[in-house]
């Protein structure tokens, strides 16, 4: 691994320091706890001055962190912005990444979006299937004791409820005539 | 081509329309996968809790494949190589890329700083299709793909994209000196591996918290670890303060990260009202079960808001943490090493091998743990 030495920025960073008392007397290269992970070289002084690979082109949105001058040099093309869901993730773009609105609209588009989704599927024909989409064959195959347990309490609390419901309709229809 | 389509939480489709990935940069490959695993951390993706997951992406992070196509600036692979592709998207070149930090890439991913590219891990991890598919993109293939030894089974392979290098990772950043008690929470495939690896840094004592019983078993015979369920103490805090005399753990591991169980007040604001990005239950245990002057090493996956951690006794005991994604490509070299001399055995942790086709019962398997499953493979229909 070559070690990135006076660097112009370091250079500088030196020269406008070295008149502080004691500047740098007790720098130990040792002291780094990100060791083994990180093999420091002095890369990150250079900041964005570093050769960058080639640009990918942009034939479509790509929405990009504020917190960064653009877009990387590479980039996702699964699925750009669009419907309601894309306008959300627009707007929680204008914020860092360190904000709550941020991360808590993309959150919300994402439920919106599913939405999208559903109602996508059936414009184009498609009718999703939540049975199988939801893995619930291998819940029927591999828990299909609890499965049955769970589909009788359902149907009878279903029941009961719409049961309530049917007899105070009627009970309110006899009072009010 | 058949590949898995997310479709909202809980719901995802094997879905035979997807396009072919095409090359859409000189350092492209395409690649047709061979093998590709679930991750656990793939399961808060299918449970919504990753921000910008959006309706229509291909998940999977975790895979190996054969070259199928290379953009024109690839001279170091040809088509027909079979490689394993490490979940890091990485240009190389990048200060952090220098740095061998691959993880941590300025150049893979334009939504967020905070992480780099990941293969098939929502637009906040760069927007890229992964894995569990018949063919996926490959950007910076110069850097990332290695090609799979002779002689190393493919099913390693895989594991060594994520699990194992992950697992490794957990147990390196936790400065394991010998005779170290290290405390695992999390006997998930990566804690499994984390309190394996733990034993090649010399470990004196391995211990592994979860709360299924069948992963505690698995655990204790794979990684030849102590294993204990914290459903069966009252406080698992005392208990590994009791178990190292009263002195707590040399080094704890978080291998749970935002879905772990056994606190209602973080499972009610991480989980269920998202007032935190997950519950941090884990990472709280690691903190207060850690000697003063201990290290805890975070490989779990949280969100990227905030979490309740108790962050004054970080202070107070003077404890480091330590935390990144897997730098997999810095580790391979070794951990092939590992795993050709027969000291890791990666592949023991796979317990499904299930096809593509049947992508949604694969997740809900793993997420509802069904069939005592610990770590579930997909095999496309052209590997099979």
């Amino acid at each position: 691994m070559k070690t990135i030495t006076n660097t112009t920025t370091d250079k500088k960073a030196i020269n406008k320091n070295q008149h502080i008392n004691g500047w740098g007397i007790d720098a130990n290269p040792k002291n780094n706890p990100t060791y083994p992970m990180k093999h420091y070289t002095g890369a990150d002084h250079q900041r964005l001055n570093y050769t960058r690979p080639k640009q990918q082109e942009q034939h479509m949105e790509i929405l990009h962190s504020n917190e960064r001058p653009g877009l990387t040099s590479v980039f996702g093309t699964s699925v750009p912005p669009q419907g309601l869901s894309g306008m959300l993730r627009r707007y929680a773009f204008k914020f860092s990444e360190g904000s709550s609105a941020h991360w808590l609209t993309l959150i919300l588009a994402d439920r919106v979006n599913a939405v999208e989704g559903i109602i996508d599927d059936v414009k184009h024909g498609y009718v999703p299937n939540f049975f199988v989409e939801r893995g619930w064959r291998a819940e029927w195959k591999y828990n299909r004791q609890k499965t049955v347990k769970k589909l009788i309490i359902g149907t009878a609390v279903t029941s009961a409820v719409i049961a309530i419901l049917i007899y105070r309709n009627k009970n309110k229809k006899l009072q009010a005539s | 081509m058949l590949a898995m389509n997310y479709r909202g939480p809980f719901r995802v489709r094997a879905d035979r329309n997807r396009p072919e990935p095409e090359i859409l940069h000189p350092r492209d490959a395409i690649v047709r996968v061979t093998r590709s695993c679930i991750c656990g951390s793939d399961l808060h993706l299918y449970h919504g809790l990753v921000p910008d997951t959006r309706v229509g992406m291909t998940f999977g992070h975790e895979f190996t494949g054969i070259v199928e196509e290379i953009g024109s600036d690839i001279h170091n692979l040809k088509v027909g190589d079979h490689v394993m592709v490490p979940f890091n998207i990485a240009c190389g070149s990048c200060p952090f890329c220098q740095q061998e930090l691959y993880g941590n890439c300025h150049e893979s991913n334009p939504e967020a700083t905070a992480v780099g590219g990941i293969f098939g891990y929502s637009h906040t991890a760069g927007g890229y299709d992964g894995g569990q598919a018949e063919y996926v993109r490959v950007p910076y293939a110069d850097i990332g793909p290695t090609i799979i030894p002779p002689g190393m089974d493919i099913e390693d392979a895989v594991m060594l994209t994520d699990v194992t290098p992950t697992g490794y990772q957990a147990a390196e950043m936790g400065g394991i000196q010998k005779g170290d008690t290290v405390v695992v929470f999390g006997a998930g495939p990566i804690g499994i591996m984390a309190a394996r690896c733990s034993w090649l840094f010399g470990a004196g004592r391995v211990i592994i918290i979860d709360h299924l019983d069948y992963r505690l078993e698995f655990a204790k015979k794979y990684a030849q670890c102590e294993a204990y369920n914290f459903k069966s103490m009252n406080d698992p805090v005392l208990f590994i303060k009791k178990a190292t005399d009263y002195f707590g753990a040399d080094v704890c591991i978080d291998a749970v990260g935002c879905e772990a169980e056994g606190s209602s007040l973080q499972t009610i604001t991480g989980r269920k009202l998202l007032l935190q990005a997950g519950s941090a239950t884990a990472l709280f245990w690691a903190i207060n079960s850690v000697k003063k002057g201990g290290i805890v090493s975070i490989v779990g996956v949280y969100g990227p808001t905030w979490n309740l951690v108790p962050i004054g006794n970080v202070l107070n005991k003077g404890i480091t943490i330590r935390a990144n994604q897997a730098s997999v490509k810095r580790l391979l070299p070794k951990l092939i090493d590992h795993v050709m001399a027969g000291r890791l055995d990666p592949k023991g942790l796979i317990t499904h091998r299930i096809p593509l086709e049947e992508v949604p019962d694969a997740y809900h398997m793993f997420s509802t743990k069904l069939d005592n499953c610990i770590k579930p493979v997909l095999i496309p229909p052209l590997a099979a």
